[in-house]
């Protein structure tokens, strides 16, 4: 954890009436560093919080959107739920696979690209829908997401 | 962001202007008369008129807006709070990302009116971490008014109404939805629902006496204190008044949010959504997002409203209307809602987590063309004893989408036992 992530968290204290309201967001922080969360900025975020560690890492498994590998430096997913689905997702998923020889949930091997599926992402109306890097892209068919993933570095 | 909604009403009147985002764009459409006119009046009187308006929660279980503010003790020494769930998780739903994103003012300002009923001090506005674009929108808004001294010490203008407002994001778990695994998940915990009474009204968010409502609950608030209570009844029944952004999905002709009254008929709905695609047989609807039982093709003309759907064995929920055509195979369709259902139990009770993994397992048995009569007659069973004595409706909402399949497509369930495949070609893939 840099000093800057830090002092960052220390920041957020005083928007909750206890403490441990900011670690949710503290977790945020500590993973925008490295895209995951370590063994030993879990124990700093523990120090910090005045935790166990393992109350931590409790925490970070419980939530999709922390990570506790190392990951891609890219992450694509793509939305499964049954409105999604009904619009070709799993299709789009399946292309995906083949077209980057991963299954979802794998990272390829040159470490470009972590592929995942998703719950409801609330797109529903625009599906299919990727999330790439966190930003969403509604409406795509594989051609689409084929220059997406092109375009990742 | 999301494109507009097809069809508009008072909410998403302005959804179409960006500068509505902004304070200038708000304040030059009318915004914040609601919050001045509350400033007006008594928090009781305030409160008394939500209750006269009949507003009912837009976050799926539909309880009375005006009656849940009134819970909150009047006198207290400690903190009170206000949460606002925009955890937006409930698949076929997203209706309150159109609010986030193009009406974020309106939330605040329904907010600071809730606040200064309930005499809340904080609110934190829960938001599903997916959501950065509303997450942004609702942060800027908020900066735009603790700069304009809408939000701080004296909002308003008001001596001694103080308040302030933190957004706060949460991190992927359906389950953070229920108000209880929210406030959990708020407090920097796992997000599991906790076991009632207490209710957050003595013992909420930090143990602070808290009110939590839906976003668009929230977003209502501003119109009925602005425009009245009898302004508000004119649409709607007389059991749920107003509008609400219908959702619809799947295989529609177009897809999108649609503003009308509750009480409209499904009918209509879908015909405003294009209808089904391709000239294709509806085969099935599913009306209030995931959780939710399915109505046959004969229920057509019920209207969207919940004391209009519970007599027909289902319910309004969060108003996501997910359409499917006659290709569509209904035991897939119950192996994904199962799937989901499995994975984001929170696993506390023992009937939640052993009866979503049997139902899945049965499901993928029947669909994958090996199951046979005993395993049809176990997944009857198995959600029944899942209903009802668990911590939290989660297993409810688990057990009634396979209960309504079963109801309505059990034919689908026997055509793959007795054919020993999936006999729907046409359908969408697993
Ligand atoms: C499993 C489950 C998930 C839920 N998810 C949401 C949600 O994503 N958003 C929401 O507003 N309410 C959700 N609810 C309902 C909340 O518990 C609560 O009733 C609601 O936020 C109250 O607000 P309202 O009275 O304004 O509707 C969920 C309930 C359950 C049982
Ligand atoms: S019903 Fe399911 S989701 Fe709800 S508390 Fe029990 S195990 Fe968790
Ligand atoms: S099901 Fe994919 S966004 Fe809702």
């Amino acid at each position: 954890m840099t000093p800057e992530t830090r002092a960052r968290i220390e920041a957020l204290f005083e928007r909750y009436p206890e403490k441990r309201g900011a670690l949710l967001p503290a977790i945020y922080l500590v993973q925008a560093e490295k895209g995951w969360v370590d063994a030993a900025a879990t124990r700093e975020l523990a120090e910090l919080f005045e935790l166990e560690p393992v109350q931590v890492h409790e925490v970070l498994s419980f939530y999709n959107m922390f990570y506790t590998e190392p990951q891609g430096r890219h992450h694509v997913y793509v939305c499964t739920n049954v409105p999604c689905s009904l619009r070709g997702a799993r299709s789009l998923l399946r292309g995906l696979e083949a077209y980057l020889g991963v299954h979802a949930g794998e990272t390829t091997r040159d470490g470009r690209i972590t592929l995942g599926h998703e719950e409801c992402l609330g797109s529903c109306g625009t599906a299919p829908v990727l999330r790439v890097d966190g930003a969403y892209h509604e409406n795509v068919d594989f051609a689409d997401a084929r220059r997406i993933v092109d375009g990742l570095e | 962001m999301q494109s507009e909604p097809f069809v508009k009403n008072y909410l998403s009147e302005h959804y179409g202007d960006d500068a509505y985002r902004t304070l200038r764009g708000y304040e030059a459409k009318n915004g914040f008369e609601g919050i001045e006119k509350a400033l007006t009046l008594e928090p009781e009187a305030v409160t008394e008129m939500v209750k006269a308006s009949g507003l009912r929660g837009r976050g799926g279980a539909g309880f009375a807006t005006g009656l849940k503010w009134s819970f909150m003790p009047k006198q207290s020494d400690r903190m009170k709070v206000v949460v606002v769930n925009g955890d937006e998780s409930e698949p076929g739903s997203f209706k309150d990302r159109m609010i986030m994103e193009r009406g974020p003012l309106q939330i605040l300002e329904g907010i600071l009116i809730g606040a200064w009923a309930m005499g809340a001090k904080r609110t934190f506005v829960y938001v599903r971490g997916e959501y950065r674009e509303p997450i942004r929108a609702l942060e800027a808004a908020v900066e735009e008014m603790r700069a304009k001294k809408y939000l701080g010490k004296s909002c308003f203008g008001k001596k001694g109404f103080e308040h302030d407002i933190v957004i706060h994001s949460g991190a992927g778990a359906y389950i953070c939805g229920e108000e209880t695994g929210l406030l959990e998940s708020l407090e920097g915990k796992k997000g599991q629902p906790r076991k009632k009474p207490p209710f957050p009204a003595q013992h909420g968010a930090f143990g602070l006496p808290t009110t939590v409502n839906n976003v668009e609950t929230f977003a209502h608030v501003p119109f009925i204190v602005s425009r009245g209570v009898e302004w508000f009844r004119q649409r709607g029944t007389e059991k749920s008044p107003g509008t609400t952004l219908f959702g619809v999905s799947g295989h529609v002709e177009r897809p999108g949010l649609f503003e009308l009254p509750l009480g409209t008929p499904l009918r209509e709905v879908l015909g405003l959504a294009g209808g089904v695609r391709g000239g294709r047989r509806l085969k099935g609807v599913m009306p209030g997002g995931l959780s939710m039982p399915i109505l046959p093709p004969s229920e057509l003309e019920v209207g969207l409203a919940e004391e209009l759907l519970a007599p027909k064995g289902t319910h309004l929920g969060t108003g996501g209307v997910m359409v499917m055509d006659e290709s569509t195979c209904m035991v897939r369709v119950a192996c994904v809602t199962s799937y989901f259902f499995r994975d984001e139990s929170c696993g506390q009770c023992t009937q939640c987590r052993e009866g979503t993994g049997w139902v899945h397992k049965l499901c993928e048995k029947i669909e994958s063309g090996r199951g046979t009569s005993e395993d049809l007659a176990l997944l009857d069973d198995v959600p029944s004893f899942m209903e009802g004595q668990t911590i939290c409706a989660f297993a409810d909402a688990a057990a009634w989408p396979i209960q309504g399949l079963l109801r309505h497509f059990r034919a689908d369930f026997q055509a793959h036992i007795d054919e020993k495949k999936c006999p729907f070609s046409e359908s969408f893939e697993l």
